[in-house]
């Protein structure tokens, strides 16, 4: 053991944010049940450029998890169905590839990490098996000596001590740190220009989404692919995130570089949001703030604002139509009827449909 | 200042026996889990435990609710030591002390109506009559913010945060004097979690009732507790006042695990600590200070002396060799 007598300090690694890479218009993805169509995501434009990490925060049963899903194509069939919109990936519109070939794309082009590793392992296969049969799909040509050799090699760069021991583990022999390093690995291991982290961290320790947190932004500066962050833990979006996009009622409301986000809310939903997570750095504040009432029925939606009915700030103009996009120079943009008023906005898009 | 101990914990050790052999089973070793704690827990006030997975702070809880017994030294309530309390003794004592666990959906029987998952406990250990223990459901249901018309609904037809609700009315049913806390919080959106956190504060100050809260989120337990207890490998490595923890730790492990956590703030400038290695196995914890294996400033005498429990600062207490 050596003793430096100090502890090691972080070190942030350099980004590289480079061209367009998913570009997302206009997507609905409804779901049709016997309570009627429940409008899941209405109407996400948004973009994610090469080596960015763009954040996607909100309350369950926002639609988030829904967008991840429709971006890989697999939101639920035959209830979910996309009813209108472009997916682009590296310029070309995923959603007109036939079903059999999506298997091309997930994986190679665009990969998940859910957030329990659990639910991706097989727990009857050693790690080793599994990694190989993913391997197998995006390198045929090779044996499989070679792709224990890559399985090994991914999973050292996954930070996975011992790799070459580990892969004969079954999952169940691994601590839940480890299982979603092995997730993490076989996600990047099609080296996909987009990963989606489905709340990778919500199931671990604090010291170790420290670590597997770190470990995803090493991955994203050697291979410059772009991250698409799900989450809930507005910690999570400060320490990853280069871009945020806020979803209420499956719309974005708010999206905005991160630092003039969280310096200046504008939605009254991010701000709400923001104001109910307690600060770890500040004294004991006397009441926390929090959201009264309950987001509306995805299937039963207002006409106006969707926020309205919990809204301390809403008028009537609310209540009946639902705002347009207004935007700042920072490129920050908000749908909220408050802002109108405001000089440093203007309008940048109509209301949506 | 002369405090009202209502909980005090002495020497507190658990260990579970590694055995090895399907029939004769031998006992190969022992899994470390709590190992000489001490704490006390003041009336209508909370402790938080904090620290990683296995660090014993679940244990703990599990000692305290009578669920494991201890291997050595005792726990004591209002000076009875609750772990020889028999007969009616023992069945107040599981009224006076409660649990409300993270998973809402999986507490609350779904077969049974909300009124009667709430007043079981009374019915059964306090022979109170149905009418009665109603009343007292809907008094209580009100108190958590629910409306006493539910009371004949059955729990899948609430959400998430209105569970954990009807769970704290649950616990609260028998007037408890400690109510146990694992993670109350941490299953919840993050708008209900700040309604159940005010939820928590505001029910300890109507119904003066002590929280043993056990909490990851570092900052759930700096907004909800008055003494916090940082635990690594079942010891625990430093205590103090809420504020006084958060503004100025001591212990290495401490250190270390506070800047882990995540402030939602992307100008912090907070430098994050990284620990080597992972936590050893609590079957064979390293000699002298538990942490000596991982901390940065580890020194020759820490791999030879556990380290003794020193106070740097009015009731701020930390085991290391540093100070």
């Amino acid at each position: 053991m050596t003793t430096t007598g100090q502890p090691d300090i972080y070190q942030e690694p350099e980004k590289n944010i480079g061209d367009v890479v998913l570009d997302v218009k206009d997507l609905r993805t409804y779901l049709y049940t016997r309570w009627g169509i429940t409008k899941a995501v209405d109407g996400l434009n948004f973009q994610v450029r090469q080596g960015e990490t763009l954040g996607i925060v909100g309350e369950s049963g926002c639609g988030k998890s829904m967008t991840a899903l429709t971006l890989l194509r697999l939101a639920p069939k035959p209830a979910a169905r996309i009813v209108s919109g472009e997916i682009w990936l590296d310029g070309e519109n995923i959603l007109e590839r036939p079903e059999g070939e999506m298997r091309f794309v997930r994986g190679q082009k665009i990969s998940m990490i859910l957030q329990d590793p659990m639910t991706s392992l097989n727990p009857v296969f050693t790690i080793g098996n599994q990694m190989v049969e993913a391997l197998g799909m995006y390198y045929q040509e090779e044996q499989t000596k070679g792709l224990r050799a890559r399985a090994v090699d991914i999973l050292r760069r996954m930070g996975v001590a011992a790799p070459d021991r580990r892969i004969h583990d079954f999952p169940h022999q691994m601590s839940g740190g480890m299982k979603q390093r092995v997730v993490g690995a076989m996600a990047i291991a099609g080296t996909p220009r987009v990963l989606i982290c489905d709340e990778p961290t919500t199931a671990l320790d604090v010291t170790i989404q420290a670590q597997y947190l770190r470990l995803l932004k090493q991955v994203q500066a050697e291979s410059g692919v772009s991250i698409i962050f799900i989450t809930h833990d507005m910690g999570v979006v400060a320490k990853m995130c280069d871009r945020v996009l806020v979803m209420y009622a499956g719309r974005v409301v708010e999206q905005g570089e991160i630092r003039t986000l969280f310096r200046n809310p504008s939605h009254p939903y991010t701000k709400a949001l923001m104001a109910s997570v307690p600060s770890m750095e500040e004294k004991h504040v006397d009441k926390l703030y929090s959201i009264e009432g309950q987001p509306p029925a995805l299937f039963d939606l207002p006409v106006g604002c969707r926020f309205a009915n919990r809204c301390e700030f809403a008028t009537d103009k609310c209540i009946e139509a639902y705002p347009p996009s207004f935007g700042n120079e920072q490129g920050h943009t908000a749908d909220c009827w408050l802002l109108e008023s405001e000089a440093q906005w203007s309008k940048v898009a109509e209301a949506a449909a | 200042m002369e405090q009202d101990v209502l909980l005090q914990a002495t020497d507190l050790t658990k260990y579970f026996p590694v055995t090895k052999g399907l029939v004769l089973q031998k006992i190969v070793g022992w899994v470390q889990a709590v190992d000489h704690i001490n704490f006390t827990i003041p009336r209508g006030k909370t402790l938080a435990l904090v620290g990683e997975s296995g660090c014993g702070k679940t244990t703990t809880a599990k000692l305290i609710l009578r669920l494991e017994r201890p291997t050595t030294g005792q726990i004591q309530l209002e000076n009875s030591d609750v772990h020889t309390i028999e007969g009616d003794e023992l069945k107040q004592y599981h009224t006076d002390v409660q649990a409300v666990f993270q998973d809402p959906w999986s507490s609350l029987s779904p077969r049974m109506r909300v009124r009667d998952i709430i007043s079981e406990a009374l019915v059964v250990n306090q022979k109170v009559q149905k009418q009665e223990a109603y009343d007292r459901v809907d008094y209580l249901l009100t108190a958590v913010g629910l409306r006493t018309q539910q009371a004949t609904l059955y729990p899948h037809e609430f959400s998430g945060g209105q569970r954990q609700r009807l769970a704290l009315a649950a616990a609260l049913v028998g007037n408890p004097k400690l109510i146990c806390l694992d993670e109350p919080v941490s299953a919840l959106d993050v708008s209900i979690q700040a309604q159940i956190m005010n939820l928590l504060k505001d029910l300890q100050d109507t119904f003066n009732v002590g929280y043993l809260l056990v909490a990851h989120n570092l900052a759930t337990v700096r907004y909800l507790a008055h003494e916090v207890a940082v635990m690594y490998l079942g010891e625990i490595v430093e205590q103090a006042e809420t504020n006084e923890l958060y503004d100025n730790t001591l212990h290495p492990y401490t250190k270390a695990l506070f800047s882990a956590a995540l402030t939602a703030n992307p100008d912090s400038q907070r430098e994050e600590i990284i620990l080597r290695g992972e936590v050893p196995s609590p079957i064979n914890p390293p000699s002298g200070c538990r942490f000596h294996v991982r901390c940065p400033y580890a020194m020759d005498i820490c791999s030879e002396q556990i380290p003794e429990r020193k106070e740097m600062a009015p009731g701020h207490f930390v085991n290391c060799h540093l100070y």
